[in-house]
């Protein structure tokens, strides 16, 4: 309520401005004219003459030069007439203070401004943080410990995969390096650190992921998830023979339970490697046999009935990051962004949905 | 609340700004006194308005509120309060935020100060000021709004680049900007006259000081990013003809040339039209500099196209405003009336002389930097313009520029006596042999440009002394009649002495640090000890230590000279957690004029440290020059009595010569 009461305050105080000199009747002051410059001008010859910086017979000219001016603006003066009170506009310009200036400054205000957003400075929040964000307050504690202990190796590793899902992958990639370093090289942390690379390039497996995926196997030729990556970069890289290949190796020597089976059999499937007994039937199975051109249109149907579905109800930003994401892949970039903005319409309502589509989109390698 | 208030008030401001352009000029039409001061309340409320969002973007960063996209991802809670202060203005949307704030101040001054200008003239000034008021604040608010909200606020910002994190980032942009903004007075009143159809004397009288002001601004501003540049990032270079740096010296170019001819048509109530197409060009190129810093295209041209808006925005408030201005001035120029008179050689003359170069100077540097960019866009093709095009071409225009200083005081008005002149820089010209054949004695055998340039040099500052001396008859009349008439010389006349000296002295440090200095470049282990210019560096040893928010590795030197040790230097590498950067700290040993310069590389496994030793000789008179110019422009400035150039009659002309002798 405060707030509000600021704000109508402020405004009368803005409004105020443009009655205040309106309100002043007839002629409270005329300003300076140029008479008034020429005239200094001509006193400033005399006191020079008299301080002996210029002759008598320049100071002459000078005079001539400047009565001359000074009669022209004499003369120029007199044709303009005397300054009038126009009631007229007046009354207009007070309406426009009135009315114009309210509408104005709401019309941005509200579109723009958060008003249900209260001040969060950092020494009355860490006071309260801890019933509301426990894990973010944890990880600043852990985070200070390790500012003033940066060898604890089994802080890094601690903090590391948090700051991981936390989306903080520049972090992450910080940490799992610095408990590579204090707390030892094992296949997994290397695995780790190449997945937060992937994090920070958006999901492409770059070259300085894939030499972490490609030492984590050095390491420990079994380790399931540089495999599954490494995997993932032979396809990204157009190579799906080999990572079909590096896949079904995986499967072949993994234990019937593990948990990550239904994912390589995904993703097998996706490359076209092999049939997959765990997907007999469904869309992608379909797709296999289609011509290139049948499986196009195919996408570009799905991602169709996708929109459809978001412009009815657009409270789905799963859904929108996948329409995006599905444009991007598409090549068509236009498109992704006039999704992006219809997204951004759709949930701007809602400050938590908006702050997970901008994560999203970061993720994307977009600006959110 | 502090946040949604700032932002609010933001708003208000171009809600006032709106009705600044629109009232006042109504007013000034049907001549109705009230409606003209809306001018100036409005502007005053504005400047209030203003000022209290850009308090509280900084109250949000001091306290660190990270609710504020703006503070979470320029801030960090453990920064010094310094630089949490300056890191408000270290990112795009708060260095926009000031940049509208001067403008806003700006506007408040004329406001509050204008009592002498005409109530019209008034009026017209401060709604086109509003004009650009308003562009501004829509793009603020549209595309770089620095009070935007995140609703789950992390616990830590961001920080802000490291490089920044200096006591440069509290003077360098807040003087630029005062520069830079500070010319867009003289586009409004440029653009006043071409609405009211009328440019007199009078008007460069209430113009000049407005000038004044945002050219002492901008050569400060400019004069300490460069000293910023050499000391922070440990290349020891000054100036490196960068789109950045050259952005800001085109409008320095351009206002300089804009300060001379307003003197001749304050004086002499000629050159007018060209005084307001330069007032127009000026802060034009101070929009241009905005907008290649701003938008993004100098990092890259891709990088402005992944933030379309931005640029795309910046782009049409600048071809809305130096389009509309120019257009006006095709229009409304030929209805100004020419003015006085004068003959070539003359000080009028001389000024044209003066414009002539600069314009063409600051046309070079437009070319340099633009050329690139749209042979980039346009063909794809990319090429880069660096030291030798602006040396080879720069160089060639300041030669004469700079022979030509010393005589534009010495001629009269309307008609000068360059023979005349010349005869009393005769002392100069000795001076400036004697100055050529000193240094080429002592260099003996090394390079022969440099003592001439030298000798240049000594010719300029020489001769501004040469004009002081003629002025107070020095020599000529007792001594302490000389000094009574030096006190009676008006200030500004002290002022144009100081300025065309620092220019000088400038030159002198450019030559000496570009020729005679001298490197050591190498590894170096601790005990070890390098040469450089008669100084002997050892290396004590390297310590770690624990900053703020960053660690720090210190290396210190002894610096020792004929085996008398002279000081201890620790130069320095930071390395800052949050953004994971790190910053070479040079250290710097200031000797008179001269310096001693070390930045630390990387170090080897081996425990020996790169290390970069300069000795740059009067490297420091390269910022004097300026400092000295920036001070005459304040001794001009501070001169309140009206001038006006008395023409010499032509008989006067010979008579003065006679004197001379």
């Amino acid at each position: 309520m405060t707030l509000w009461f600021v704000f109508a305050l402020m405004t009368v105080a803005a409004i105020f401005a443009v009655l205040w000199p309106l309100s002043r009747r007839g002629r409270t002051e005329s300003g300076g004219s140029e008479v008034v410059v020429y005239r200094d001008q001509l006193a400033e010859i005399d006191r020079d003459m008299a301080a002996g910086i210029i002759g008598a017979a320049e100071a002459d000219a000078a005079r001539v030069e400047i009565s001359r001016r000074l009669l022209a603006a004499a003369d120029q003066g007199g044709r303009e007439g005397p300054v009038k009170g126009h009631l007229r506009l007046r009354r207009a310009a007070a309406v426009v203070a009135l009315v114009g200036l309210p509408v104005i400054a709401s019309g941005f205000y509200l579109t723009l401004g958060s008003p249900q957003l209260g001040d969060f400075p950092l020494s009355e929040r860490s006071r309260v943080a801890d019933a509301n964000q426990p894990l973010a307050n944890l990880v600043a504690q852990v985070e200070a410990h390790l500012e003033k202990n940066p060898t604890d190796g089994r802080g890094w590793n601690v903090l590391a995969p948090v700051l991981s899902r936390l989306g903080r992958y520049d972090d992450a990639v910080r940490a799992y390096r610095n408990a590579i370093t204090y707390a030892g090289d094992t296949a997994d942390r290397r695995a780790a650190l190449g997945e937060a690379l992937m994090g920070t390039a958006g999901g492409v497996v770059t070259a300085e992921a894939k030499t972490e995926f490609d030492r984590a196997v050095a390491l420990d030729a079994d380790e399931a998830k540089a495999n599954y990556f490494l995997g993932i970069a032979a396809e990204q890289d157009g190579r799906k023979t080999d990572a079909a290949a590096i896949w079904q190796k995986m499967l072949a020597k993994a234990p019937a339970d593990a948990p990550w089976r239904p994912l390589v059999q995904a993703a097998l499937v996706r490359v076209g490697g092999v049939a997959a007994p765990a997907l007999p039937e469904g869309a992608m199975a379909a797709a296999k046999d289609m011509s290139e051109a049948e499986r196009g249109s195919m996408i570009q149907g799905m991602v169709d009935r996708l929109a459809t579905r978001l412009k009815q109800n657009g409270d789905d930003v799963e859904g929108w990051l996948r329409l995006v994401r599905a444009y991007l892949v598409m090549g068509e970039r236009d498109k992704a962004m006039s999704a992006l903005g219809d997204a951004r319409q759709a949930v701007a309502k809602d400050a938590e949905r908006l702050r997970q589509l901008n994560e999203g989109l970061k993720n994307l390698g977009l600006d959110g | 609340m502090i946040a949604e208030s700032g932002h609010y008030a933001l708003v208000l401001a171009l809600g006032l700004a709106l009705i600044q352009s629109v009232v006042p000029l109504l007013g000034a039409r049907w001549r109705d006194a009230a409606l003209m001061n809306v001018a100036r309340s409005t502007a005053l409320a504005q400047l209030l308005f203003v000022a209290a969002s850009f308090a509280a973007l900084v109250t949000l960063h001091v306290t660190s509120d990270f609710s504020v996209l703006n503070v979470y991802e320029n801030s960090h809670s453990l920064k010094p309060l310094l630089y949490k202060i300056t890191g408000v203005w270290g990112n795009h949307e708060g260095s926009m935020l000031l940049w509208v704030s001067i403008l806003a101040l700006f506007g408040g001054l004329v406001a509050a100060f204008g009592n002498n200008l005409p109530l019209s003239l008034r009026a017209h000034v401060l709604a086109v000021q509003a004009w650009v008021a308003s562009a501004f604040y829509l793009f603020i608010l549209i595309t770089s709004n620095p009070f935007l909200r995140i609703a789950n606020p992390p616990l830590e910002g961001r920080d802000l680049n490291p490089v920044l994190q200096d006591i440069g980032l509290a003077v360098h942009p807040p003087m630029l900007y005062l520069g830079y903004v500070g010319f867009s007075i003289s586009f409004s009143f440029a653009v006043a006259a071409l609405l009211e159809g009328r440019i007199d004397a009078a008007w460069a009288r209430w113009v000049r000081p407005w000038t004044l002001v945002a050219w002492i601004f901008l050569t400060l501003g400019i004069a300490m990013g460069s000293y910023w540049a050499y000391y922070e990032l440990g290349w020891g270079g000054w100036w490196f003809w960068d789109p950045v740096e050259n952005a800001s010296l085109m409008p320095w170019l351009a206002g300089t040339a804009l300060l001379h001819s307003a003197l001749v048509m304050e004086k002499r109530n000629a050159l007018k039209v060209w005084t307001v197409l330069l007032a127009i060009l000026t802060f034009s190129l101070s929009l241009l500099g905005t907008f290649l810093v701003r938008s993004g295209v100098l990092t890259s041209v891709h990088a402005f196209a992944t933030d379309p808006t931005r640029g795309v925005f910046i782009l049409l408030i600048l071809c809305v405003f130096i389009g509309g201005s120019l257009s006006l001035y095709a229009w409304r120029a030929s209805a100004l009336k020419q003015g006085g008179l004068f003959a070539p050689i003359s000080r009028e003359g001389a000024l044209v002389l003066n414009n002539l170069l600069l314009t063409t100077a600051c046309a070079t540097v437009f070319i340099g930097t633009l050329y690139p960019l749209a042979l980039e866009v346009l063909t794809g093709e990319k090429i880069s313009v660096g030291a030798p095009f602006f040396n080879f071409t720069f160089a060639p225009l300041f030669v004469p520029l700079l022979i030509a200083v010393p005589f534009g005081p010495l001629l009269a008005w309307k008609r000068g006596d360059l023979l005349g002149a010349a005869q009393r820089l005769l002392a100069a010209g000795i001076a400036a042999l004697l100055a050529i054949a000193l240094v080429l004695a002592w260099t003996y055998g090394g390079a022969t440009l440099a003592p001439v340039a030298i000798g240049l040099a000594v010719f300029v500052i020489v001769g501004a002394l040469c004009d002081l001396a003629e002025r107070i008859a020095l020599f000529r009349v007792p001594l302490p009649i000389s000094l009574r008439r030096a006190r009676g010389l008006p200030r500004a006349t002290w002022g144009t002495v100081f300025a065309h000296a620092g220019l000088g002295v400038a030159l002198i440090g450019i030559v000496c640090e570009t020729t005679w200095n001298s490197e050591y470049i190498g590894a170096m282990k601790p005990d070890d000890v390098a040469r450089v210019a008669g100084y002997e560096l050892k290396l004590d040893g390297l310590t770690q230590r624990q900053g703020p928010n960053f660690r720090e590795m210190l290396a210190q030197f002894t610096v020792s000279r004929d085996g008398e040790k002279v000081s201890v230097m620790t130069p320095s590498k930071r390395n800052f957690t949050t953004r994971g950067a790190a910053t070479t700290e040079a250290a710097l040993l200031t000797r008179g004029a001269s310096q001693l310069y070390i930045s630390l590389g990387d170090a080897s496994a081996d425990g020996a440290i790169a290390v970069r030793i300069y000795h740059k000789p009067l490297v420091l008179l390269i910022w004097w020059g300026p400092v000295l110019m920036a001070f005459g422009g304040v001794l001009s400035l501070s001169d309140r009595r009206l001038r006006v150039g008395a023409p010499k009659p032509a008989k006067a002309s010979s008579r003065a010569l006679q004197a001379a002798e």
